[in-house]
């Protein structure tokens, strides 16, 4: 539904996307990650036809943005950054311009509308200018401009920034219900929300594609897979230290949070396997009575994974400039 | 051609979703009732045209319609709304003219509630309604030749005051090119044809012209070829834009 071909965006000297390729299918949601200024916006604004590629391009439902944008526009929802409109509308105003550009006759406009506000839970505030709106409901406004023709291809660029949890959980809840029969693309830095919402991730970083695959093989990147991690009572730290020395080839780390300790216990050069490595751990807490509050195998951390593959030093190159 | 009417639609209700367009009218009238009684000294002159209401149009236009062109994509861009507006499915030129002719028509409004001098006018005597129309047209497109020029100049920018600026100023340019001021700078060095051609790009001559009474068909083609070249240079300017990514 949605390929991109060696998309490049130079700003003068400066490389923002470098030779970025990538599908996604229907059914699929890809979550875009990456520290700010990675290129994540403006892959996306090639995309929508926003920006012109300095090479390559990207094609919606097979129609190439470069060569006929109107026509790929069409089958195209966007949410930019920061859900940008027009404030002094109100939305209803809003979607009923956005359905009318879309050549909807007035039926099949009410209907849209009617969905698309269903979805997007903004039957109270219809008939407020929207610079009067919360954050919230503003983000909403950029969703419901988004889906309001039920559009094959979504790109979204950080949908649930600067939302409260409960908004978080709803937005997400609309992708989700949304991502059968659609290719989605979705920006975000809230690693919880790739977990939640995206069949597919990709981290990038300098407009280049650092790793790919599904969250849970994403996270399995991380040194923490496999690990055996500890929570406890910091006052119990020394015993535990001692009680996990015994279990050969491991190594043991420790992070402290005021009165609550993590130790994590690594198997060394995989001597040992993830599931033996926490029967031994469970063995050896059973014995000695040691109070855990908390025991998990880890199936990794992608926030590790982000943090090792993003905090790379720069090439001496730009260093210099 | 739906899409382009849909953009008037909302671009010209866009100017009444604040008191900014009620105040701006007034201010507009009352600048223009100024003009025409004290400066122009229409009760003194004793004659029943619009003379001297016409004859300061162009010197109001020059600083009220680049504050209504000022803010046509200088905001758009402040405010991203322009991602939205450039990722639907519309053409450019819907886009570009769309917004030009929401101004124009609100212009136009602003124009229009000047009827009570006409009214007076032919309350006080018979005055030769014509001229009074050709320079009612011809204001029209005196105020379609700056709003052109400004739209270009606002899509150079995000800030709406420096966008006002320079829209003041090359209006101001293209408003005196035919006057001593500008052609004594060129002549002596300049060939002739510099020179005419200079002369003849002065709205205010243009102007002088449709409001003496004769609507000049080059006159008219004057003013379509300056709005359309200015427009066609707003879509080059916003198109450009895309690819430099600003």
């Amino acid at each position: 539904m949605i390929e991109v071909e060696n998309l490049v965006k130079k700003f003068g000297v400066f490389t923002a996307v470098n030779n970025l390729s990538f599908a996604v299918e229907s059914g699929q949601v890809m979550g875009f990650l990456g520290p700010n200024g990675a290129g994540k916006s403006t892959t996306m604004k090639m995309i929508t036809g926003f920006l012109r590629p300095t090479a390559g391009t990207a094609r919606i439902a097979g129609i190439d943005i470069r060569e006929q944008p109107m026509a790929a526009q069409t089958q195209l929802g966007y949410l930019p950054e920061g859900a940008p409109a027009w404030p002094d509308m109100t939305p209803r105003q809003f979607l009923e311009f956005i359905t009318r550009i879309r050549g909807f006759d007035k039926p099949a406009a009410r209907a849209a509308m009617t969905r698309a506000v269903g979805m997007t839970e903004l039957h109270g505030v219809l008939d407020q200018p929207i610079d009067t709106l919360s954050k919230g409901y503003r983000r909403r406004v950029g969703l419901a401009q988004a889906i309001v023709h039920d559009p094959d291809v979504l790109v979204m660029d950080e949908p649930t920034d600067g939302l409260d949890p409960n908004q978080k959980f709803q937005v997400r809840q609309a992708i989700e219900e949304m991502a059968a029969h659609k290719a989605i693309i979705i920006s975000t830095h809230i690693l919880e929300e790739v977990d939640a919402i995206c069949s597919h991730a990709m981290i990038i970083d300098r407009g280049e594609i650092v790793a790919e695959g599904t969250p849970s093989a994403l996270a399995a990147r991380s040194r923490f897979f496999g690990a055996v991690s500890l929570t406890l009572d910091t006052q119990l730290l020394g015993q535990a230290q001692d009680l996990l020395q015994n279990i050969a080839n491991t190594r043991l780390e420790v992070l402290t949070r005021g009165v609550e300790t993590v130790v994590s216990v690594f198997a060394e050069n995989d001597s040992l396997d993830a599931s033996a490595l926490l029967a031994q751990v469970q063995t050896l807490i059973g014995q000695q009575d040691c109070s855990v509050r908390a025991l998990a195998l880890e199936t990794g951390r992608l926030d590790d994974v982000f943090g090792t593959l993003t905090r790379k030093p720069r090439p001496s190159t730009e260093a210099a400039s | 051609m739906s899409q382009l009417w849909t953009i008037i639609r909302r671009e010209f209700a866009s100017y009444f979703s604040t008191p900014l367009a009620f105040v701006f009218i007034v201010v507009f009238l009352l600048a223009n009732g100024l003009a025409t009684f004290y400066l122009g000294e229409w009760f003194a002159m004793g004659q029943a045209d619009l003379t001297s209401f016409f004859m300061f149009h162009p010197w109001l236009y020059l600083f009220f319609l680049p504050a209504i062109s000022m803010r046509l994509w200088a905001e758009e861009r402040r405010n991203g709304s322009i991602e939205l507006l450039l990722t639907l499915p519309v053409p450019l030129w819907a886009i570009v003219f769309g917004k030009y002719f929401a101004a124009l028509a609100f212009s136009g409004l602003a124009l229009a509630l000047t009827f009570p001098v006409w009214i007076s006018v032919n309350y006080l005597g018979s005055p030769d309604n014509g001229v009074i129309i050709a320079s009612y047209l011809g204001s029209l497109m005196l105020a379609g030749g700056y709003l052109a020029i400004g739209s270009c100049l606002s899509a150079l920018t995000r800030n709406q005051v420096i966008a006002f600026v320079i829209s003041v100023v090359a209006c101001f340019l293209f408003t005196v090119s035919g006057a001593p001021l500008v052609l004594d700078v060129f002549r002596g060095w300049a060939p002739q044809v510099l020179i005419n051609t200079l002369a003849s790009f002065s709205l205010l001559t243009h102007f002088r012209a449709i409001t003496g009474g004769v609507i000049d068909l080059r006159d008219v083609v004057f003013f379509l070829t300056l709005i359309g070249s200015f427009l066609v240079a707003t879509m080059v300017i916003v198109d450009m834009k895309k690819g430099e990514g600003a």
